[in-house]
């Protein structure tokens, strides 16, 4: 509808007038901008999942109350909403979508990538996850329960991948490279070491 | 209300579209946009609730035709003007100034 020039002129106005009449400040919006770009993100969801791997106790907190363990890790909520972390298992593969927009859970993942918010996934995440999942490449035994997370503003879902075979020497440190963020979101597996 | 944002389900929208090392924002403005709404939620100026719903009174077609952070910016747009914060035709009047086309009455 509007071309990239149109909108950014658009944005410029707005922010000009907002300057002016004192309700925003400049530094604010750099503040957020790099608190987006350069702090969230799935590198701190890659640390909660390894921790969880690596330690049983943290993980049983991790599932009762993931919003209290994500915290414990340092990571609080951006907007004020609760986490529920679901669990994939062999028989069990959880996937997560927001079907109305966008939520996402910010803290742990950062904001969601183009294809998350995009009228495809948010329609067809629902009717068909399977075929989502094979889009993926990711294959889900016959056998296997998908279950399907719809996100929304006050209660958003992460999921904890399985953990890969073969990593079981690696420490917490090394898991975290394993931690990608669509395995967070559930289309994807862990990578294998 | 459901609407053309209640997506769940819907068939036909094609495959799903995936970039590698997709970055944060794909443009400037992208940052700004999100930042502008983020400012206007902390200045209690609106509410996300009412912010995500003014994001779905946008008109089914234009909806599905203008991006996503281009979501954000109409969202902002429509609360500040309800609110009493700034008006449609101020910003238009700012816009028209900065496009260097007093001219223009369009007020989309």
């Amino acid at each position: 509808m509007t071309s990239d020039n149109d909108v950014a002129l658009r944005v410029r106005a707005l922010e000009s007038l907002l300057l002016e009449k004192g309700l925003v400040e400049a530094p604010a919006i750099d503040e957020i901008i790099d608190l987006f770009e350069n702090r969230l993100g799935p590198q701190n969801g890659a640390k909660v999942i390894a921790r969880a791997w690596s330690d049983p106790d943290f993980k049983a907190r991790l599932l009762a109350n993931a919003t209290d363990a994500i915290v414990e890790m340092g990571y609080e909520a951006v907007q004020g909403e609760d986490m529920v972390v679901v669990e994939n298992t062999a028989q069990v593969h959880n996937i997560v979508v927001c079907t109305l927009c966008s939520c996402f859970p910010w803290a742990t993942l950062g904001l969601p990538p183009v294809w998350y918010k995009s009228a495809p996934y948010r329609a067809r995440a629902a009717s068909d996850p399977r075929g989502v999942l094979a889009e993926f490449g990711t294959d889900i035994a016959a056998e296997a329960e998908v279950r399907v997370w719809d996100s929304n503003a006050e209660l958003r879902y992460m999921v904890l991948p399985e953990r890969p075979a073969g990593s079981e020497s690696l420490d917490e440190e090394a898991l975290v490279a394993l931690v990608t963020r669509d395995s967070m979101i559930g289309v994807t597996r862990a990578l294998n070491p | 209300m459901n609407g053309i944002h209640d997506m769940g389900g819907v068939h036909g929208y094609g495959p799903i579209i995936r970039e590698e090392d997709e970055p944060v924002f794909h443009h400037e403005w992208e940052g700004k946009a999100l930042a502008l709404a983020r400012t206007g939620l902390a200045g209690g100026h609106f509410n996300l609730d009412e912010f995500r719903h003014a994001m779905e009174r946008i008109p089914p077609v234009e909806y599905l035709s203008i991006s996503y952070y281009e979501r954000w910016l109409e969202g902002t747009l429509m609360m500040l003007a309800e609110k009493g914060v700034l008006s449609g035709e101020e910003f238009q009047a700012r816009l028209d100034e900065m496009s260097g086309d007093a001219l223009s009455g369009d007020g989309a």
